[in-house]
């Protein structure tokens, strides 16, 4: 069975002669997120072994507001559609239309990190802080790990759009851009974990 | 050019139709499972159950539709890496899970019994 798969990566190679390389750095950056889903799989079992530590602190119940992190869902959801169109544009070699729709992603990731910094500050600024509770400990660790993932997608995608503007729709630009977009989609699904564990779950 | 990795390379069968119907699909599953909580139409374990399920479909939606997983030949390596992610997943969260539990259960302060309802797994072993 693995000759019949390393002949089929051997053909494969030879028929796309060009983008041989960006299929292999593609693969590559899909085994660093496989290995990226396994660093917040071991935040998000924390979570939930120290999720009931409250030490008389709040609990989730008394701190998420759910319309609230319905609107940040809705922003990373709303971004996830965008930067597939960008990719789109990118197939239909739009240069104008990749920037305006990476433009697009970017602000509503950036509406993301927004909401994000305010929930955060807000729960400091009374009292919920890391340092309240294992289960804030716990909650701040996982939903701000998620939260510097997606800022690092923000800046790449600065980057990109700079690298689009000045190389234009280069091979090595292109298989960056689909590489930021695997990152960017990967955050929307780690998401929907975060959702559903820490607030819904908490909340119920 | 449609060496298709996880992420479909120059992949053909990426239209904006497949991001519509993935967004149209990721955005109901989402309004379900708030609307469940915020409403709580259901009994508490039966919306537990249904938040869950439908963030594990929607997790697949997001795959299929975003990232364009399927299984196909090009992307057998990438399916593999993905499952077998899931396999040690299932094993080490799964396996923290019970475990803390377990010790939570055996050592914790008899009057101080976690919430009814809480399904215990470390309780019954």
């Amino acid at each position: 069975m693995s000759t019949d798969v390393f002949n089929e990566v051997d053909t494969s190679a030879e028929e796309h002669g060009s983008s041989e390389t960006a299929a292999t750095a593609a693969f590559g950056f899909w085994i660093y997120i496989m290995s990226d889903c396994l660093l917040f799989a071991a935040l998000f079992a924390t979570f939930v072994v120290l999720s009931h530590s409250y030490a008389g602190g709040p609990t989730g119940k008394e701190i998420f507001d759910l319309p609230y992190t319905l609107g940040e869902t809705i922003c990373l959801l709303l971004s996830s559609a965008s930067y597939g169109f960008a990719v789109l544009s990118m197939y239909r070699d739009s240069k104008r239309q990749v920037l305006l729709w990476l433009g697009i992603t970017f602000l509503l990731g950036l509406g993301f990190v927004g909401m994000e910094i305010n929930e955060f500050v807000h729960m400091v600024a009374a009292g919920e802080g890391p340092g309240r509770s294992g289960f804030l400990s716990a909650f701040f660790t996982l939903v701000g790990t998620h939260g510097t993932h997606v800022t690092f997608g923000l800046l790449g995608m600065l980057v990109m759009m700079g690298q689009v503007l000045t190389k234009g729709l280069t091979e090595p630009v292109r298989s960056r851009l689909m590489r930021l977009s695997m990152f960017w989609h990967f955050l929307d699904v780690v998401w929907i974990g975060v959702f559903t564990v820490v607030y819904l779950n908490g909340v119920r | 050019m449609q060496h298709a990795s996880a992420h479909g390379g120059e992949a053909v069968n990426i239209t904006s139709g497949s991001y519509l119907v993935g967004f149209g699909l990721a955005i109901l599953l989402t309004f379900v499972s708030f609307g469940l909580v915020m409403t709580g139409a259901l009994p508490q374990s039966a919306t537990i159950y249904a938040i869950f399920a439908a963030a594990i479909v929607q997790i697949f939606v997001h795959l299929r539709y975003f990232l364009h997983l399927d299984g196909s030949a090009a992307q057998r390596w990438n399916l593999i890496a993905i499952l077998f992610t899931g396999l040690i997943i299932a094993l080490f969260v799964g396996g923290s899970i019970w475990i803390m539990y377990s010790l939570n259960y055996r050592t914790m302060d008899p009057f101080s019994v976690c919430t009814p309802g809480h399904w215990i797994p470390g309780s019954l072993w």
